[in-house]
């Protein structure tokens, strides 16, 4: 049994993102969504807290959300993979659950 | 595989809607089934029809009606959180004793019993939200 997490709010406005990266077991998926791209910055102040999890979760952002905001591969983890939208659906649909980190 | 979408942020707010809209388009394409959307909270703001944006802009609104006209899709809203923020059916309208209704068409005014039917009927439930 494995989860998907959605994240749609910036590390740097709340703590749904650390909340989620401390909650999620191994084996789950992290999906960044809207603000919560942000979450993908490299030498950013939490980019410690998410690359501390790449070995055992799934770290992804959605590709349109980061382009729309600027956030090119050089600016990100590369720790961090990139999805569209149907790449999304099919996240949802590999894992048994999805939770929205709202 | 059925998958159920709720959205629970108001339209022009951040990007709930959108990012929902886009999903659904997305799911639909890849041959999966969208039986309907939950429309909770500051979401039900989605349903009014007396919305008026740019022309130049896209219309969440028109946008939910159209998919859900396409792929026969059944976008409720929750009535409490409905009649809280001034969204009513013609059915409503008359019994709270109001002048107007303002519920667009496709959309239908129901209650939390239709959120519990989606995540007992659809393999997924998938939420955008505030």
């Amino acid at each position: 049994m494995s989860t998907l997490h959605t994240v749609n709010k910036s590390p740097f406005a709340t703590d749904a993102l650390l909340s989620c990266l401390n909650h999620c077991s191994d084996g789950d998926a992290v999906l960044m969504i809207e603000d919560g791209v942000y979450g993908a910055l490299a030498n950013s102040r939490i980019s410690k807290a998410v690359q501390a999890r790449a070995g055992s979760v799934t770290l992804l952002i959605l590709g349109p959300d980061a382009q729309a905001r600027g956030l090119n591969s050089d600016k990100c983890l590369s720790d961090v993979g990139r999805v569209d939208y149907d790449g999304f659906v099919d996240l949802v649909t590999q894992h048994d659950r999805t939770q929205a980190w709202l | 595989m059925k998958i159920g979408v709720v959205i629970s942020e108001g339209p022009y707010t951040h990007q709930a809607a959108d990012s929902a809209y886009n999903f659904v388009k997305s799911a639909i394409a890849k041959g999966h089934e969208v039986p309907r959307v939950f429309f909770y909270h500051d979401g039900v703001n989605v349903s009014t029809r007396l919305s008026v944006p740019p022309q130049d802009e896209r219309n969440i609104q028109i946008n939910w009606t159209t998919l859900a006209k396409e792929h026969d899709i059944d976008l409720v809203v929750c009535i409490a959180a409905a009649q809280r923020r001034g969204l009513l059916d013609e059915n409503e309208a008359k019994r709270q004793g109001k002048d107007a209704n303002n519920i667009a068409d496709g959309f239908r005014i129901s209650g939390l019993g239709q959120l519990i039917e989606m995540g007992i009927q659809t393999d997924r439930l998938v939420t955008f939200g505030d």
